[in-house]
């Protein structure tokens, strides 16, 4: 059984189909893309507790019983409306990972993580253009639209971290 | 294609029964590797037994001041542990060096001392390769060899260890903590890792029956600590190379130093010849040149990565100047 923004369905699947296929596919969710299908883009982010995962790389049974949320459950955000405001997008293939991962980040950020820029790993920094920069390379763009896409979380961060959830580790 | 059986345990003995009657059986931590080798067909799994829902994930201090890491923590809590971040920086550094934010939050602990790889002639099966196919030869000994190793390699594979937490945890001294049929052992770090030599396929002392449960780490040294990365592009990539070291300076004399460095070798390097250059000598760069150069003498390297050599003796360097630098300021 998945949930997926926030409705339960019940799917029969062969243990190696990903939790990106079982969307788009088996769920006809096409909002989350399949870029490199390995890891190494970011176009099928997806929160999984809250927390940013790629769904390229996660099995659709590894996530039974969690709660998925894909773009189709984000919206309407303020993200989305800054990203259009800031030109963070141009063919928008990337668009979705990005604003799951962008919200992710900043749960990540309100639960206190530090990043590889940030000099001193005991603080918490502020989310500085530099720190979203690293906090977001996880998700390339190939259109090259970063100044918006930084811009726009900018913009929204302070927002996004009262909506954001407590984090809690991954439960056992 | 073949089937594959999924399988969550909930507890060791579980585990430990289910691999025994299965060989082909596989853990999955995250599945970050995982799936992509079982995808591009270089795993052949019948069963994947998903470490997730065992009671091991998180993070106690353990009996005489160090710490017990256990094996299906996710890397980003890794780095966001509080008594990891204040006591072991050297490691949340080393852990945020790598892969991305999400890829973090899937990535085990375990699984990431297990993974593969990322020499392009190992994923490719038109190539020959002998981690993958014992005896079939090594592609990137005559091919394309940016990437590779220079040192701890043999005639059979020259493929970099691809990991930043190993690195770190080697330098740190940690143990890694085994459990299997025949009760638990601990191993270091630095013997947990096997050197190609004649059986490239063999890369760890994880038996088939057996899982990491845990790493322990020993208390925090003094001295100052940092993990450096060189790679492509600032972020998202595996390092070129990578050093992480610790300094403990006292009245003008180097007391301790340890190093590890990463995408040089085939293993997660420990730099013991540099580091007896370094105690008991004054922290120089003269002394930091030679400690480079003693541990890069026995590098072998290709035309395509000698580079990595002038670049492992740069970082090793620059990191110890700076480490000097931090020590002094604090
Ligand atoms: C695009 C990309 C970029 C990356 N960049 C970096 C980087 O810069 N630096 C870096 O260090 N890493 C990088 N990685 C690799 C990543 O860190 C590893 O894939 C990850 O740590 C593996 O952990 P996992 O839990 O997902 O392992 P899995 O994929 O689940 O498993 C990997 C292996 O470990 C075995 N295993 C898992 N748990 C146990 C256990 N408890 N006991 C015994 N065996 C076990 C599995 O059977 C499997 O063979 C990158 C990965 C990707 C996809
Ligand atoms: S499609 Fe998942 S990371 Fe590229
Ligand atoms: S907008 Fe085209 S890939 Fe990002």
């Amino acid at each position: 059984m998945l949930v997926v923004n926030d409705a339960p369905t019940t799917l029969d699947l062969e243990p190696r189909v990903s939790l990106l296929d079982a969307l788009r596919e088996h769920l006809h969710l096409t909002g989350t893309k399949k870029g490199c299908n390995q890891g190494a883009c970011g176009a099928c982010t997806v929160l999984v507790d809250g927390r940013r995962v790629l769904a390229c790389l996660t099995l659709a049974m590894q996530v039974e019983g969690r709660e998925v949320t894909t773009i189709e459950g984000v919206g309407p955000h303020p993200l989305q409306a800054a990203f259009v405001r800031r030109d963070g997008l141009q063919c928008g293939y990337c668009t979705p990972g990005q604003i799951c991962s962008a919200i992710g980040m900043v749960a990540e950020h309100r639960h206190g993580a530090a990043s590889v820029v940030t000099d001193d790993v005991t603080t918490t920094p502020d989310l500085t253009p530099e720190e979203i920069r690293e906090r977001m390379s996880g998700n390339l763009c190939r259109c090259g639209a970063y100044n918006g896409i930084v811009e726009a979380i900018v913009d929204t961060a302070p927002a996004m971290a009262e909506m954001a959830p407590a984090l809690t580790p991954v439960p056992a | 294609m073949r089937p594959v059986d999924y399988v969550r345990p909930l507890d060791v003995a579980e585990v430990l029964t289910l691999v025994a009657e299965r060989p082909a059986a596989r853990f999955l931590g995250g599945g970050t590797n995982l799936i992509d080798l079982i995808r591009q067909g270089v795993e052949r799994p019948d069963t994947l037994v998903d470490t997730t829902a065992l009671p091991l994930a998180g993070i106690d201090t353990a009996l005489g001041g160090g710490l017990r890491i256990g094996a299906t923590t996710r890397n980003s809590d890794l780095a966001d542990d509080h008594l990891v971040r204040t006591r072991y920086p050297l490691l949340a550094q080393a852990v945020l060096a790598g892969a991305s934010g999400q890829l973090r939050n899937m990535a085990t602990v375990g699984g990431n001392l297990h993974q593969r790889t990322r020499c392009p002639y190992f994923v490719d099966r038109e190539s020959p390769c002998n981690k993958r196919e014992p005896g079939s030869g090594c592609g990137a000994l005559e091919g394309i060899g940016r990437s590779t190793a220079v040192l701890g390699t043999s005639d059979h594979c020259i493929a970099v260890h691809p990991s930043d937490m190993a690195v770190a945890l080697t330098a740190l001294e940690a143990q890694v903590e085994l459990t299997g049929p025949r009760g638990t052992r601990q191993v270091a770090m630095g013997d947990f890792h096997l050197a190609p030599g004649e059986t490239p396929h063999l890369e760890t002392v994880t038996q088939a029956d057996e899982l990491v449960t845990a790493v322990l780490l020993p208390p925090p040294s003094l001295g100052v600590a940092r993990y450096r990365k060189v790679r492509d592009r600032a972020s998202y990539a595996f390092a070129l190379v990578s050093v992480a070291a610790l300094l403990d300076v006292h009245d003008g004399q180097i007391r301790q130093a340890r190093l590890g460095l990463g995408g040089v070798a085939t293993t997660p390097w420990r730099a013991h010849a540099a580091e007896l250059v370094l105690v008991g000598a004054a922290p120089t760069d003269e002394v930091f040149e030679a400690a480079a150069a003693a541990e890069l003498a026995p590098a072998k390297s290709l035309p395509d990565n000698a580079f990595k050599v002038q670049l492992a003796r740069r970082t090793i360097v620059a990191t110890l100047r700076r480490l000097r630098a931090d020590g002094s300021a604090s």
